[in-house]
């Protein structure tokens, strides 16, 4: 089978996107942009939620080809909610995030995408796991993702702070999100938060108009 | 080991050293390819060093303040996956009160600012009195853009002249562009979020300071080609103040 060079100019609809994952006390926060493009020209799906629940209080978000994070995640959910059936309790945020990557990991040749996977459980509270490209996980306090991600490196170092308010995460995400998008070409249109703490879940949309603006908007 | 064709006599004085002859430059990125490739087949250890170009991947800044500008830069140079240079000083006087960042190619960079130090001394001469910083970013800028196919850097021009007061120049690939800061090179695309968030108009001289330091701190511990001490340049009417920031007295964020 010809092996096709993985290229923006021929890969299909990808996310080129911004996605984000910060612990705070009690909770944590899981958010993204809303825009999936083609090779960087067109932008395909200007609201799209890349927040992909995979369980009740986990969720993921896909950054990379759009196809191959789709069909991963849906592997993945089948294999947690088994999993979950079989240990006859909720599972746990870092079993999810290996089944991703041994997903991401056998079949690293033909994927293309990179997730963050977070959420809280019962063992350790809240968390945030990355599992790259080639299928390596790592646990971060928080960690961000996708093309636009470039452009706020310098932020969240900068801005961070460990047990953090929930107020105070969701302003710090938001921000996050706002300058990526307003930097990073392939990233735009709507923000996507999700809070998850263990309570619940709770789903933030912030549309455009209303994301904060700085120096030169 | 790539070769320049770089005559001296390739450089017509009279004209400001404008009128060179293009120099059969061997193209540079596929020499490296095809060494690359001879590497992995003989094994043979030649250092990255002797057949990467040189570069300043860096990152540099420049932020206007009311009465004058600050330069920052970092001090790493880089060839291939090699440092050759980690303290290089990178804020490049073009005149008493004008400086320019230098970013990209190490070769071409110092080279323009070279000729338009020459440049601006002639120019100063003939008008009798301080050259505006609008007259050196126009003569970065059209050395940039006659030469933008062969040369490959950025420089950002900042400085204070009576005239203008502090200004700040962009000349990427040729365009002439006034800003009240300025982000280049390599480690700034790590730092524009931040920047874009931390700006504030009318800053003082000390606030822009520790931006310029906080930036250039933040950018060094994200990019692999960023890195060393971090130089300041502060430039009023009085003249231009330089500083050098060691790598263990930059600020540190919370990983570090």
């Amino acid at each position: 089978m010809e092996r096709r060079f993985m290229d923006s100019q021929i890969k299909g609809v990808s996310t080129g996107t911004t996605i984000l994952a910060v612990t705070f006390n009690g909770g944590v926060i899981i958010g993204s942009d809303s825009r999936a493009s083609i090779g960087g020209y067109y932008v395909s799906s200007k609201t799209i939620n890349k927040l992909i629940q995979v369980h009740d209080r986990i969720f993921c978000c896909i950054a990379g080809s759009l196809a191959d994070a789709q069909a991963v995640t849906k592997a993945a959910k089948f294999q947690i909610s088994f999993h979950s059936i079989q240990m006859e309790s909720p599972p746990l945020v870092k079993a999810a995030a290996s089944v991703l990557r041994e997903l991401c990991y056998n079949n690293k040749e033909e994927l293309q995408a990179g997730f963050i996977t977070a959420g809280w459980d019962r063992k350790k509270g809240p968390q945030v796991y990355t599992v790259a490209l080639g299928g390596m996980l790592l646990s971060q306090p928080f960690t961000i993702g996708g093309s636009g991600s470039t452009y706020i490196y310098g932020y969240a170092d900068a801005k961070y702070k460990p047990d953090m308010s929930k107020e105070e995460c969701l302003q710090f995400a938001t921000n996050a999100l706002a300058l990526a998008m307003g930097r990073d070409n392939v990233s735009g249109g709507v923000a996507h938060l999700v809070v998850i703490t263990e309570e619940g879940v709770e789903h933030v949309v912030i549309p455009g108009d209303k994301l904060p603006k700085f120096h030169d908007e | 080991m790539s070769i320049h064709d770089f005559k001296e006599s390739n450089f017509i004085p009279g004209n400001g050293g404008l009128d060179r002859k293009v120099s059969t430059r061997p193209a540079t990125s596929l020499s490296c390819a095809k060494r690359k490739c001879f590497k992995m087949l003989d094994e043979s250890p030649e250092p990255g060093w002797l057949s990467e170009e040189v570069k300043t991947g860096t990152t540099i800044i420049a932020i206007e303040f009311d009465g004058g500008v600050v330069l920052g830069s970092d001090s790493r140079v880089s060839a291939g996956e090699t440092v050759v240079n980690r303290v290089m000083n990178k804020l490049s006087l073009l005149h008493d009160k004008i400086y320019c960042a230098l970013s990209g190619s190490a070769a071409d960079a110092q080279t323009i600012a070279e000729m338009v130090n020459y440049q601006l001394d002639v120019h100063s001469i003939e008008v009798g009195e301080d050259p505006q910083v609008r007259s050196a970013a126009t003569l970065v800028k059209n050395i940039s853009y006659k030469y933008k196919e062969e040369l490959s850097a950025h420089l950002i021009v900042a400085g204070w002249d009576k005239r203008g007061g502090g200004q700040v120049y962009v000349t990427l690939n040729g365009l002439l562009s006034r800003q009240p800061f300025a982000v280049g090179g390599s480690g700034s695309s790590y730092v524009y979020g931040f920047v874009d968030a931390e700006y504030r108009k009318a800053m003082s001289k000390e606030d822009c300071q520790q931006f310029v330091v906080n930036t250039l701190s933040l950018a060094m511990s994200r990019d692999g080609s960023s890195g060393g001490v971090a130089y300041l340049v502060t430039i009023d009417k009085k003249g231009a103040e330089e500083k050098c920031i060691l790598g263990n007295e930059l600020p540190t964020f919370y990983d570090q």
